[in-house]
């Protein structure tokens, strides 16, 4: 039994999560102390330890260690010390908007990002390829935060075409409030989208012309000219098949990365997620909500590296028959 | 994430000089609309954390809570007291307030204002098992309250307490029938958030948007804008950005680089006044020797200069306030000699804003036996208060010049308090804002003291023990007069004695459709129901 990928796997990943528990801790922890920033500027010493022993920072660092790991593992993250609420709930709340956001600008980057690569790396040589690869590097390079504003400035400021910052109406879509199931949802997504999708597009055009140049070159690709067979089947039942397992793991990877880290874009969008609602909290040192996203955001990878290994499994005979070495490569 | 939030800061520095620049570009091409006369959007600067007006003592959360709930005593633009829903307030005994309140107000539900009501309102900080962030602090001096009839309310305080009608300013009025037994999740839901103000909940949603509808049974005239939508924007060039795309009608907290091109621009205007926060450096004085002063190599002196009233004096001394209010903060700065800002109970008009003297500071600092000068390290925030880095910087620079070697440590306000409370800094800036010269100096300056709550702020424990008799004597003195003036003397023999060293108050601003008006206030708030039509 324990040999079985998976459960191999999910024991790795659980030590995994109860090693980053302590590391986060300890990380928030270093951060400081919550209560000056928090108490009322006209308190005084007695009602400055009285808040104290309320959050229960008073406690040694183990006890409060014990404390949250045993409420951890009854399914509760701690109250936010800033609103007074779950601090799970908190992030449960912005967690469609960012996962909204994330999901769209990953499509807008493989929609984009993968013919353009596939383009680029058939006909390294032609102008349209240099130029896709030339603007690939610009997305690389600009920082997403002044992207993100000269968007606005284009496209609200000057243009007046979409709005500038915020979600638009949100339905309730299956209990999930959606903003891309409206118009103004949708006018309110596109900005934010893009500006998150660029430096993913970019990332997938030159993996994916890089994979498809080499691809071209290999044995494989001449014997099924030679035959006969047309350039079309040769990159679809092909190289595609071959290049495409690197791409998948990446693009799962980098969905991770959105869905955790947009910070910057929605910063810049006011866009109410969680990298806005992290970057308010580090800034209040809302211990709880801080501890609470890091262990999400850990489990989210964990999640995503598994269901990636999976999918490459399914689509890659020869991978079925090494699967478990493949595991431990990619752990 | 210390370093996440470090690189926030940055950007957001740097978003702000590039955004300077493509306004600049784009400012010309801008066409505005004016959106439908009724509706108001505003894009406030901070984070509301929650509803709830007795949970957290921050700025943001009192904004958004004074459009749905009104306290007993009111302030008015210039940072004094007037009547809210209580029309007056008298002394009847040394021990005894009685609040008169106003009749004929309704709560949002239709139900009438009571004094049980106000009762309930300055119990409830106490009562709440949640961490209260410090409500508690404004009604600890209350020792009982008692109901005479329906619109008279009599408090008790434990002893003679003249600030109680500032500290009550800061206690909103809630509806006992509704906050009873309310948690914050019923305020944030929408439940519990029914008051006597001139605006009522609408629809909430955290990090985004407090939407709001004008109440139409309040006691005031009625405002001018029947919606208004208060829009989270911390973000300084988002909201810059929001204004200038129409989508907001009414920006605080315009970023300084932006002051400039919004002026310009016709279809927008900047409105500005002094506010009440007061940006000073507190002086490690209670250490000999302080374990970060040290020679010009570098070994620690055995002495703490700063405990010389001579080296304060040519610290200040040295300081140029005008070059840092002009250049650093762009006009967004008034230099400052006192506690308080101008408008605000016991400003002290007698000492004169230090005029900018190096060669007067290199005497003072030689007769106190330092011709050579020392090093030290100036500590403060840079993310709290208007350009603090640079500011550091200057004053450093200032005090290198005169030869006390300065070392500038700016860092995010979380960890700058941890250090601060460590004791492991030497002169540190802070801000500060308050209604009364007499509660700064009990915060700032007062001989620390646990059970009392004096001196909770003193950085650099100062310590005079005539001082704290003349804030303590102000304190519990009923008549408002002869306060102000037991208030201003502690204020001037404070500041003669350098215990702290003031350096401006900060200027607050708002960006608007210049189709509107606002008369700018001192104590920072936005208020949409004085947002008129002009």
């Amino acid at each position: 039994m324990l040999r079985s990928p998976i459960l191999i796997r999910i024991s790795h990943s659980i030590i995994t999560l109860f090693a980053m528990s302590i590391a986060v801790f300890l990380g928030v922890y270093a951060l400081g102390n919550p209560v000056d920033l928090l108490i009322n500027p006209q308190a005084n010493q007695i009602e400055r330890a009285q808040m104290i022993t309320q959050l229960g920072i008073d406690q040694s660092l183990w006890v409060q260690y014990q404390r949250f790991l045993s409420a951890a593992l009854h399914g509760n993250w701690g109250t936010s010390f800033v609103s007074n609420t779950s601090a799970w709930s908190l992030i449960i709340e912005r967690l469609p908007a960012t996962v909204e956001l994330a999901l769209c600008a990953m499509c807008i980057a493989i929609i984009i990002g993968l013919p353009l690569g596939l383009i680029a790396g058939l006909h390294p040589s032609r102008w349209y390829s240099r130029l896709i690869m030339n603007g690939s590097i610009l997305g690389f390079s600009l920082p997403t935060f002044w992207v993100g504003l000269m968007l606005i400035m284009m496209f609200s400021v000057w243009l007046g075409w979409l709005p500038s910052s915020g979600r638009g109406t949100t339905t309730n879509t299956l209990g999930i409030p959606l903003s891309i199931t409206t118009i103004d949802g949708l006018m309110h997504l596109i900005l934010p989208a893009i500006n998150l999708a660029l430096f993913k597009l970019s990332l997938l055009v030159r993996l994916t012309q890089s994979s498809t140049t080499l691809a071209m070159l290999e044995d494989y690709v001449r014997y099924a000219r030679a035959k006969g067979l047309t350039e079309r089947t040769i990159i679809f039942k092909h190289v595609l098949p071959n290049i495409a397992p690197p791409i998948i793991t990446i693009i799962g990877l980098e969905l991770g990365g959105l869905i955790a880290f947009a910070i910057v874009t929605e910063s810049v969008f006011s866009w109410p997620g969680m990298g806005k609602l992290l970057i308010e909290s580090i800034n209040m040192l809302d211990r709880p909500v801080i501890v609470a996203y890091l262990m999400m955001i850990v489990s989210l990878f964990i999640a995503i590296n598994l269901i990636v290994d999976t999918v490459l499994i399914m689509i890659n005979p020869r991978l079925r028959k090494q699967a478990p070495s493949l595991q431990s490569s990619l752990a | 994430m210390k370093i996440i939030s470090q690189i926030s800061q940055q950007l957001t520095g740097i978003v702000t000089i590039s955004l300077s620049l493509s306004l600049c570009l784009c400012l010309c091409l801008t066409s505005l609309s004016l959106s439908a006369a009724t509706e108001l959007r505003i894009g406030l600067s901070g984070e509301v954390t929650s509803l709830d007006p007795h949970h957290l003592a921050s700025q943001p959360n009192l904004t958004v809570a004074r459009h749905v709930f009104e306290s007993l005593v009111d302030v008015d633009t210039q940072n004094r007291l007037i009547p809210g829903l209580a029309l007056s307030w008298r002394a009847i005994d040394p021990h005894t307030w009685e609040f008169k309140l106003r009749k004929g107000v309704a709560f949002h539900d239709g139900s009438p204002f009571t004094a049980q009501d106000a009762e309930f309102s300055l119990q409830r900080p106490l009562q709440l098992k949640s961490p209260s962030g410090g409500f508690a602090a404004y009604v600890r001096a209350i020792a009982s309250i008692r109901i005479i009839d329906t619109h008279t309310l009599q408090i008790k305080t434990k002893s003679p307490y003249g600030a109680l009608p500032e500290d009550l300013n800061s206690i909103l009025i809630v509806s006992k029938k509704h906050a009873v037994n309310a948690n914050t999740d019923d305020f944030d839901s929408g439940r519990a958030m029914v008051g006597t103000g001139p605006y009522q909940f609408v629809r909430y949603q955290r990090g985004d948007r407090l939407e709001l509808s004008r109440f139409l049974g309040w006691w005031g005239n009625p405002p001018a804008h029947d919606k208004v939508t208060l829009r989270i924007v911390p973000s300084d060039p988002s909201r810059t950005a929001g204004l200038l795309a129409a989508e907001l009608d009414m920006i605080e907290h315009v970023p300084s680089a932006d002051i400039k091109k919004l002026s310009k621009n016709n279809q927008l205007k900047v409105i500005q006044a002094t506010s009440w926060r007061t940006i000073l450096l507190h002086l490690d004085q209670y250490r000999s020797p302080s374990p970060y002063i040290t020679d010009l190599n570098g070994s620690l002196l055995s002495k703490n200069p700063l405990q010389d009233k001579r080296v304060r004096q040519a610290l200040s001394l040295a300081i140029n306030r005008l070059a840092i209010t002009e250049r650093i903060m762009e006009g967004l700065g008034m230099p400052a000699i006192n506690f308080v800002s101008p408008p605000s109970f016991g400003y002290q008009t007698i000492l004169k804003p230090e005029t900018f003297d190096p060669s007067a500071a290199k005497q003072l600092l030689t007769e106190a036996g330092y011709p050579n000068g020392f090093q030290l390290t100036l500590s403060g925030p840079n993310n709290r208060y208007i350009n603090d880095d640079q500011i550091l910087q200057a004053v450093a620079q200032f005090w290198t010049r005169v030869g006390v070697r300065t070392t500038v440590e700016a860092l995010p306000m979380s960890t700058l308090l941890n250090k601060v409370r460590k004791e492991e800094t030497t002169i540190t800036l802070l801000g500060w804002g308050s209604f009364a010269a007499d509660l700064s100096i009990r915060s700032l300056i007062a001989t620390t003291n646990s059970e009392k709550g004096y001196g909770a702020w003193n950085w650099g424990r100062y310590s005079n023990s005539k001082v704290d008799q003349l804030m303590t004597t102000a304190l519990s003195t009923i008549d408002r007069t002869k306060r102000e003036a037991l208030a201003r003397e502690a204020s001037i023999l404070a500041i003669q004695d350098v215990a702290i060293i003031p350096l401006h108050h900060q200027v607050v601003s708002w960006g608007m459709r210049s189709g509107l008006s606002y008369t700018p206030r001192t104590d920072e708030f936005t208020l949409a129901q004085h947002v008129s039509i002009r």
